[in-house]
């Protein structure tokens, strides 16, 4: 049951409903009431993605159209601008990639979901393979249509002392799932899957995390933040599994919210499941106001009302940019986040 | 000049201040001192226009203009500045970012040029050496891990860097180690200046060894009780505020 099968079906039972668990606050099901037409091969030309230029290759998915496995070699070292584009023209549409990075190869994926249109309904499905030693930074970046419905799922598998990290940037769609489920072995291998979201007007952004620990010596640590504002619904869901015999798995997830509106709604779920014995597990979850204190003390010093505000707010996100490791993608996502955490005037 | 004019405040519906009068010229410092309870903090936070502290009645004016009337921001531009007795710390934030935005806002409401980064850095550079504070301590984000006094020396950097008109000054001695009070007051001394009305909140005497306030005012139950030179600070020390609390 998912988008992909439903748009590739036409059947509206495919999709994922508020009684399955995993999307009760991402309800589909509910959502759309007809799939739009199938989205046509995009003929026209594409202008630059956010981060053309920062990469060896643009690898372009557009109306669901591209390639469908990118192999890096060995000890390859590469810096992929992974383009999802929602043409003009696109109604309904899936894809699928798969991308293979081999041993001791090092990757840096940028990721971005590009919605030019209006009112699509798209799913686009990862699987990447790291194998032993392997590195992967992936960064996504989403610009979606107000009216869209947007999946992304990504599935990882690592393999021994790979590393994995991962910064998600969403700003929301009619419905907007991010979701991300690592296999990962232990064996020194290391996940670092962070994520912001930052939603006003009546956006929603999901991001949905699962880290399966399956093998000892393995370390997560996640750090997602949030900021709803308006009628902007955030939501996460983050579960680490630690499987039995999984011992001396490290594993840390932080989840913290900004709430800036009475009728803005953030939905948390940080969930450890832990069948080892010998582990380090921690999780932190807050969903609050911005402090008060330090609003009057920035006011006090100066700064007029908003910009206390946009500043204490860019302050609670800026932990996640400061993790990204390719400093032209930090560029490229302080650039977005500059762009969606400003209150309309 | 400030003036303060049968000022009432309260806090969630509760009177703390009961007709505070009080006038600061221009080149002067005063002690407000008073028992805890007084209402000390709510004078400062009610000069500062912090939410919650409403006005229920009287004014207060700095050189003619209404401050009541004027956001937090505003009164920051118009020269008002109030060193917190316990600063916030901001994480995420450098200090110099901090200081030269607050500045540059404060300069945008007057209609004044922003400064430029290089000028900024002399002037703090400067600043910060007189008051024996680590530079790179101000790239470091504003107040997170500083210790009390350090936390302290940032208020009174950011005061020097801020110029204002009117310097309130909460509780600046409390936390403070002898090493520390000293070099604060140093830089408080240092402000001193014509143009500028400095009031000087404390529970104790001590800081005043270090700061000789011009006028001395006992606060006691919302109200000033009693006004004096220097020498009113030594008698409040040796007998106490019992009598106030009497008379209040």
């Amino acid at each position: 049951m998912s988008l992909a099968r439903a748009i590739a079906t036409g059947d509206l039972l495919e999709l994922p409903s508020r009684r399955d668990e995993d999307w009760r606050w991402t309800d589909l099901r509910g959502l759309i009431r007809v799939l739009p037409a199938a989205s046509p091969v995009h003929a026209g030309a594409l202008d630059p993605g956010p981060f053309t230029g920062l990469a060896d290759e643009d690898v372009v998915v557009i109306n669901g159209r591209g390639p469908g496995r990118i192999q890096v070699a060995p000890l390859g070292h590469r810096v992929i601008a992974l383009r999802f584009v929602a043409a003009p023209d696109a109604g309904a549409h899936a894809s699928s990639l798969t991308i293979d990075i081999g041993e001791n190869a090092d990757v840096t994926l940028l990721e971005s979901y590009e919605g030019e249109g209006a009112g699509y309904v798209v799913e686009a499905d990862l699987a990447i393979a790291l194998a032993r030693g392997a590195r992967l930074e992936r960064i996504v970046l989403t610009r979606d249509a107000d009216d869209a419905v947007s999946v992304s799922r990504a599935r990882i598998a690592l393999g021994p002392a790979a590393s994995f990290a991962q910064t998600v940037f969403a700003g929301g769609a009619k419905r907007q799932r991010v979701e991300t489920d690592v296999a990962h072995p232990g064996a020194g291998a290391s996940v670092r899957l962070d994520g912001l979201y930052v939603v006003g007007g009546r956006r929603h952004a999901d991001i949905t995390t699962v880290v399966t620990h399956a093998g000892v010596d393995g370390a997560t640590s996640q750090l997602t933040k949030g900021v709803v504002r308006e009628q902007g619904r955030g939501v996460f869901q983050g579960r680490i599994v630690v499987a039995p015999g999984a011992d001396r798995t490290d594993a840390r997830m932080r989840h913290d919210a900004l709430v800036l509106s009475d009728h803005a709604e953030v939905d948390a779920k940080p969930e450890l499941e832990i069948y080892a014995d010998d582990v380090s597990c921690a999780h932190g979850n807050t969903v609050g106001a911005l402090d008060e204190e330090a609003l009057f003390y920035a006011r006090q010093r100066g700064f007029p009302d908003a910009e206390a505000r946009a500043m204490l707010t860019d302050a609670f996100l800026g932990e996640v940019l400061d993790r990204i490791e390719h400093d032209g993608a930090r560029d490229v996502a302080r650039a977005w986040l500059a762009g969606h955490n400003r209150a309309p005037s | 000049m400030l003036s303060i004019k049968n000022l009432h405040v309260s806090v969630d519906a509760k009177p703390i201040l009961t007709g505070l009068s009080l006038d600061v010229p221009a080149g002067q410092v005063h002690a407000v001192m008073g028992p805890n309870g007084a209402g000390k903090s709510t004078l400062s936070y009610a000069l500062a226009g912090r939410p919650g502290y409403d006005v229920t009645s009287g004014s207060a004016t700095l050189d003619g203009v209404d401050l009541l009337g004027l956001d937090p921001s505003e009164r920051a531009a118009k020269g008002v500045f109030l060193s917190f007795q316990y600063p916030i710390e901001i994480p995420g934030v450098p200090a110099l970012t901090f200081l030269r935005t607050a500045l540059n806002a404060q300069r945008r409401a007057r209609d004044e040029a922003e400064i430029s980064a290089p000028d900024f850095l002399r002037l703090v550079r400067v600043k910060a050496a007189a008051l024996k504070m680590d530079f790179d301590m101000l790239k470091r984000a504003l107040n997170v891990g500083f210790s009390g006094g350090e936390k302290k020396r940032m208020e009174i950097l950011q005061m020097s860097v801020l110029a204002p008109k009117l310097a309130i000054l909460d509780e600046t001695d409390s936390g403070l180690d002898i090493d520390a009070l000293r070099i604060v007051a140093e830089g408080v001394n240092a402000m001193r200046a014509p143009d500028r009305s400095m009031l000087v909140i404390t529970h104790y005497q001590r800081l005043l060894d270090h700061i000789r306030p011009d006028r001395v005012h006992v606060l006691a139950a919302g109200r000033i009780v009693a006004s004096g030179g220097p020498e009113l600070a030594l008698e409040l020390e040796a007998a106490g505020y019992d009598r106030y609390a009497s008379a209040a």
